[in-house]
């Protein structure tokens, strides 16, 4: 699998209510829910650290799930994610640069 | 249950102030005749108040800020104020008249990510217009920073106070927000002011005239079900909280005063002196409105209405008792469906003379 670098989308809304993520786009004004996976990819997806590490890092010791099911799961998220605009999945990571990647 | 309201039950559950109304200034370019606000500066929050201000919201679990004034674009840190809010990750919506706005502050916008922007609008007709906001050319200047938000992707709301003086423009606004791809609103509510003045009620549009905008499917959707009788009251209504100001939302003052809505001064705390989430989850008077439930009205609870009026408590506190009928309220029940009101049978027992509203028969 090619690694790829989540990022949070700039003209996103968010905000963390009792442990759930929710968000809204400003391109359409739509409401998400972020489940408890989605939520923990969405709050790592500084543009620097890559899937893999997220899913070993958080969500196999979180979640207790094997690695397999927690990288397969971890990957369709992220690209529901990534359709709605809430996530770019970048092909390498972005330059250490914290004020461009901290997105709203 | 939509997401929304998943999200306000959640809210509610939690005791979060899921919603904030934040004035930035009072001050304005703009004279309306009807507005609330008076518009001297009487010590407006400094830039690093607001930004301390911003911190403890999203502490407190704000998500939808609406930022408004006055104009808040009289402010030169304005869009200082909307950036902060926007890196604290606030859904930011403003409420402006647009006549400030050009193409630099049209893509400031956009690229700040705010999600919306509300705009008043009379009239179509720049005498009729500019008549309500006392500012000659400010149709004019108005509809180039609308447009200029539109060619930079921002979604734009055109809300149209409806008054004796401009009813019969509803229309032409209406056609001139489908011209530039804004969303249309109507508000037929002219509010007092808060320094509890109540001349400017009689701005507001006649019962007469409210009869045909109700039944107008153009201005209010279906018009059976909208005007349909209410349904009985139940136990469900009458343990019901009337709306969300002090349950999941509230306002906050240019002077950093904190009150249950922008439509209800009943002044619960100061952030100057105490922090935003004491005020809201101790102050006296936000736990006061927060207990009040349909049962504990004296007269509502009694009204055949209660379940489907949109009685708001803070117009009823400034006609003296926030668990009082709103008659603004009250009239607008009537009208919708022919059907008496508690209000009315109660004023009409006593004839009290701070009633806002006349209610005439139709
Ligand atoms: S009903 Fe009145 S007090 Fe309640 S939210 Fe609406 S305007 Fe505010
Ligand atoms: S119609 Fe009047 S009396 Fe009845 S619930 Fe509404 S405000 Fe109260």
């Amino acid at each position: 699998m090619i690694e790829k670098y989540p990022l949070r989308g700039t003209q996103l809304a968010s905000r963390v209510l009792d442990g759930e993520v929710i968000i809204m786009s400003a391109a359409d004004s739509t409401l998400f829910s972020l489940n408890p996976v989605a939520s923990v990819i969405w709050q790592a997806a500084d543009g620097r650290t890559p899937l893999s590490a997220i899913v070993r890092e958080h969500i196999c010791e979180e979640f207790d799930i094997d690695p397999e099911t927690a990288s397969r799961d971890a990957e369709a998220f992220a690209e529901e994610l990534k359709s709605h605009g809430i996530l770019q999945l970048l092909d390498g990571p972005i330059p250490a640069a914290p004020q461009a990647t901290e997105s709203a | 249950m939509s997401l929304v309201q998943e999200l306000n039950n959640k809210a509610l559950r939690l005791g979060v102030p899921l919603s904030v109304h934040l004035d930035v200034t009072y001050r304005c370019n703009e004279r309306c005749e009807h507005c609330y606000l008076e518009h001297d500066d009487r010590g407006e929050m400094s830039s690093s108040e607001i930004y301390d201000v911003l911190q403890q919201l999203a502490s407190a679990g704000v998500f939808f800020l609406t930022i408004s004034g006055g104009e808040p674009l009289v402010r030169r840190d304005c869009m200082e104020i909307i950036g902060r809010a926007r890196e604290l990750g606030f859904n930011v919506k403003l409420k402006t008249n647009a006549v400030l706005i050009r193409e630099k502050e049209a893509i400031r916008l956009r690229e700040l990510g705010v999600e919306q922007v509300q705009i008043s609008i009379y009239s179509h007709r720049s005498e009729v217009h500019d008549s309500v906001t006392k500012l000659p050319g400010s149709l004019r200047r108005s509809l180039a920073g609308i447009r200029l938000l539109r060619k930079h992707g921002m979604k734009v709301t055109l809300a149209n106070v409806l008054m004796r003086s401009n009813l019969a423009d509803g229309e032409g606004v209406r056609a001139l927000a489908a011209e530039v791809g804004a969303n249309y609103r109507i508000d037929p509510t002219v509010t007092p002011m808060m320094n509890g003045n109540t001349d400017i009620l009689r701005l507001r549009v006649p019962t007469s005239e409210l009869h045909s905008i109700f039944r107008n499917s153009d201005l209010v959707g279906d018009v059976e079900t909208f005007c349909a009788p209410p349904p009985p009251v139940d136990d469900g209504i009458r343990e019901g909280y009337p709306c969300s100001a002090g349950h999941t939302a509230c306002y906050v003052s240019p002077y950093a005063d904190v009150f249950p809505c922008v439509q209800f001064p009943l002044p619960c705390g100061n952030l100057r002196g105490e922090k935003f989430i004491d005020i809201w989850e101790r102050s006296p008077q936000m736990l006061e409105v927060r207990s009040i439930r349909g049962k504990d009205l004296p007269t509502c609870s009694s009204c055949s209405h209660l379940g489907t009026c949109t009685r708001c408590p803070g117009l009823a506190y400034m006609e003296g008792n926030m668990r009082g009928p709103s008659s603004a309220d009250c009239e607008k029940s009537f009208v919708r469906t022919g059907i008496v009101t508690a209000g009315m049978l109660a004023r009409r027992g006593t004839a009290n003379p701070r009633d806002l509203v006349q209610i005439s028969s139709m």
